[in-house]
């Protein structure tokens, strides 16, 4: 046992602000919770949602009218756009997973560099799509 | 080279194996439906009717959706084996997981042929 680690007290009992503000997750733990959050979110309400506005614009012409002046609504593109997010990042991210369970990226260096590119992607698609449309 | 079944006791692995060939099927789906809608004509009416009247389009959009609830199935589970420590809580939000799942299937069947 190395003798920093016996020096610390122990146990430690965490408040709520050492729990906010002093304990940071790394990145992969951050883009894995966001993985399972943006797939909760996609569960539910968003397919659900989906599955609506598919319903409505097929149904017929006024049902297609309907839903682009209900999607125009500032409150409906907020909402697409949360689920823009959560599909981007759902999809960057299960990509990584799938190389990583393919045994690539695993190194430390590789694997923080690989959820910084997956933050970033999945916000610059947010972005784009998002301007697509505003 | 470890030897591993998918099949009979190891059923976790067939789930983790399921979860990421659905993943791969649903992000090919995606991708051709983006590209589709970024490079054809401006969507109106008349052509998302057509789209989805076509008969491999409903076939493909079904085969998702299923690859899609299989996904979710794997995934929600996971969350709620994960959180839900009470016996009768797990079992009673697995079943509700189910139900949602079987019911946005079903409500995919109704949009596709109508």
């Amino acid at each position: 046992m190395s003798s920093a680690a016996a020096k610390k007290p122990r146990p430690k009992y965490l408040s709520l602000s050492a729990l906010l503000f002093e304990i940071r997750l790394p990145a992969p733990a951050w883009v894995s919770g966001l993985h399972r959050l943006s797939g909760a979110l996609l569960f539910f309400p968003f397919a659900a949602w989906l599955l609506y506005l598919l319903d409505t614009s097929l149904a017929s012409e006024q049902g297609y009218n309907h839903v682009r002046s209900y999607l125009s609504m500032p409150l409906a593109k907020l909402g697409l756009l949360v689920f823009i997010w959560a599909y981007a990042h759902h999809f960057c991210a299960g990509i990584r997973f799938l190389f990583l369970d393919l045994n690539k990226g695993i190194d430390l260096p590789q694997a923080r560099m690989t959820s910084y590119i997956v933050f970033a992607a999945s916000i610059l698609l947010t972005l784009f799509f998002g301007w697509r449309i505003w | 080279m470890v030897k591993r079944i998918v099949v009979g006791a190891h059923y976790g692995l067939g789930s983790w194996l399921a979860q990421r060939i659905t993943a791969v099927i649903i992000a090919v789906y995606s991708v051709i439906l983006l590209v589709m809608f970024m490079t054809g004509r401006p969507i109106s009416y008349g052509v998302w009717r057509d789209l989805f009247s076509q008969g491999w389009m409903r076939v493909a959009t079904l085969v998702v959706a299923v690859a899609v609830a299989w996904h979710a199935w794997v995934g929600v589970r996971d969350i709620v084996m994960d959180y839900a420590k009470h016996d009768g809580l797990r079992l009673g939000l697995e079943v509700i997981t189910l139900l949602v799942l079987a019911g946005y299937l079903g409500w995919t069947v109704q949009i596709l042929w109508r």
